[in-house]
């Protein structure tokens, strides 16, 4: 059965700022510089902005800090911190607030300046106690202790998960917006730096600056904007564990649930998905994603991505921007998964677009492979 | 023990005494990590604490690459006890890259920056 939220809520402005390099910018500049070219693409201003969807790595108030600085006063805040996947978790907030007039418009906004400000991860967050002792390096401990466990159960080879990070490559280098654009082979990968076994530098995320923008309404009033409307079908989302010491099994994520509730909710299934954006932190999360959300077997997802499968001319376009991989990775990725799954449905993404997006996926995923979050969007035509 | 009163305070004080001590539900009987107030698999409050076995397995390993400068590389692995809860962990005494998943490892109580916590040694055979 489809969700009753289907389809109620129209993404009608999207923005970003500050990628790659936001010289003498900080997080929040760079927020509130997305946060306009948002509204300006919805054709609105701040000022009619009354819901506020936001988080940031630096504070534990970052939604009051946001809302401050942006000079507006919103009568409905959600500030929920699930890490990356937080942006795509606001689509299911935004929907059911703005669906039931808690608010009007809904403005979904981060920003970060971690390259310039340190070069690396920024994070108010504390290692947790259990696991502190023992020095792992966070998160690519975590992720690559997942991939060790897949390569074990399921033979995926360093090759699968370095042709990964070769399709993003692909992909980013169509994209004028993508900050790492210069050729990348499978050599290449694995012949990086190893920074956390089996993992090089180069299965790893981009450290970038930047910030992302999403504004949204009702849809009864969506097509009143200047940008033609991207219709959110269906949202889930699905929490397993905080610590990775804590997640049951190293191969499965809560995609799996995120995922099935979100085709319900959507009333579609994986193999009606044109365009596929994932929250690719590392290469191992592309795999395990493409898995969990059903679009191949468990196990199957290293040869799934193999040889150039979901690069350009692939058999499935998954992650068309580039991705965290090689198109930005400011910390939190989540919102540009929403962001290109967007632009792909209204004909303007800025690398290779696809012909005739109706539907595409955004997922997001925060911490650890802690929290999954699926959304499904789409044209005015797959209402 | 005598003086510990939160879970996170008694497993402390066991590693204190070279004990690892590892949280019981009385009601479904089965063990968890890390500790805390009520079991998390059936939500039951009675938990007593029992000496772990000591033994495990690897689950899933890595290792943190490090420059020599900077004290050079170094293992993160998930143990599993026979118990049935997992940690993480390092195993030490051999090098990082000798760490396998399914290797039987057997743990001891160790230091962390001054601090007890438990760590492996490859079991011996």
């Amino acid at each position: 059965m489809t969700s009753n939220l289907r389809g109620k809520s129209a993404i009608v402005g999207t923005g970003h700022a500050g990628f790659g390099e936001a010289h003498g910018f900080t997080a929040y500049d760079v927020m509130a510089q997305s946060a306009l070219a948002a509204v300006s693409d919805a054709g609105l201003k701040l000022s009619d902005v009354d819901g506020l969807f936001c988080t940031m790595m630096e504070d534990s108030m970052p939604a009051l800090m946001a809302a401050e600085y942006l000079g507006i006063q919103p009568r409905f805040l959600d500030g929920t911190m699930t890490g990356g996947s937080s942006f795509v978790n606001y689509l299911t907030s935004a929907t059911m607030a703005l669906e039931v007039g808690l608010c009007d418009v809904a403005l979904i906004v981060y920003g970060s300046n971690q390259r310039t400000a340190s070069g690396k991860l920024v994070t108010a967050s504390r290692p947790p106690a259990y696991e502190a002792p023992y020095n792992p390096r966070y998160p690519i401990s975590a992720y690559a202790m997942a991939a060790a466990r897949h390569m074990h159960e399921y033979g995926t080879t360093r090759e699968q998960l370095a042709d990964v990070a070769v399709a993003a490559r692909a992909w980013a280098q169509h994209n004028p917006e993508a900050f790492e654009r210069g050729p990348l082979s499978r050599e290449d990968v694995l012949g990086a730096r190893m920074v956390g076994d089996p993992l090089t530098v180069r299965d790893c995320c981009l450290v970038t600056d930047g910030g992302g923008a999403i504004v949204m309404v009702r849809a009864e009033r969506a097509k009143d904007f200047p940008k033609p409307p991207v219709y959110v079908l269906g949202s889930a989302a699905e929490s397993s564990h905080r610590q990775i010491s804590q997640m049951k099994d190293f191969t499965v994520t809560a995609a799996r649930e995120s995922g099935k509730r979100a085709f319900a909710a959507a009333g579609v299934s994986p193999w009606d998905i044109q365009a596929i954006e994932l929250y690719d932190a590392f290469t191992i999360n592309t795999i395990l994603f493409l898995e969990d959300l059903g679009f191949c077997a468990k196990g199957e997802g290293g040869a799934f991505v193999e040889g150039g499968r979901i690069a350009p001319d692939g058999v499935l376009p998954v992650n068309t921007n580039g991705g965290g991989l090689s198109c930005v990775h400011p910390g939190m990725y989540g919102i540009f998964t929403v962001i290109e799954a967007a632009r792909q449905i209204r004909g303007d993404a800025p690398g290779l677009q696809l012909n005739n997006i109706d539907l595409a996926l955004a997922h997001g995923n925060g911490g650890v492979l802690s929290s999954q979050v699926t959304a499904i969007l789409g044209s005015g035509s797959a209402l | 023990m005598l003086d510990a009163t939160g879970p996170d305070a008694i497993f402390r004080s066991g590693l204190a005494n070279q004990e690892i001590l590892l949280p019981k539900c009385a009601d479904c009987g089965r063990y968890h990590f890390f500790p805390r107030v009520l079991c998390p698999h059936c939500h039951g409050e009675a938990i007593s604490w029992h000496r772990a076995s000591g033994k495990g397995r690897v689950h899933t390993t890595t290792i943190v690459r490090r420059k020599p400068d900077h004290g050079g590389d170094y293992n993160i692995c998930m143990v599993e006890l026979d118990e049935g809860v997992r940690m993480m962990s390092r195993v030490d005494g051999i090098t990082p890259d000798d760490v396998r998943i399914d290797m039987a490892v057997t743990a001891f109580v160790g230091e962390a920056d001054g601090v007890p916590a438990v760590f492996f040694k490859p079991a011996e055979v």
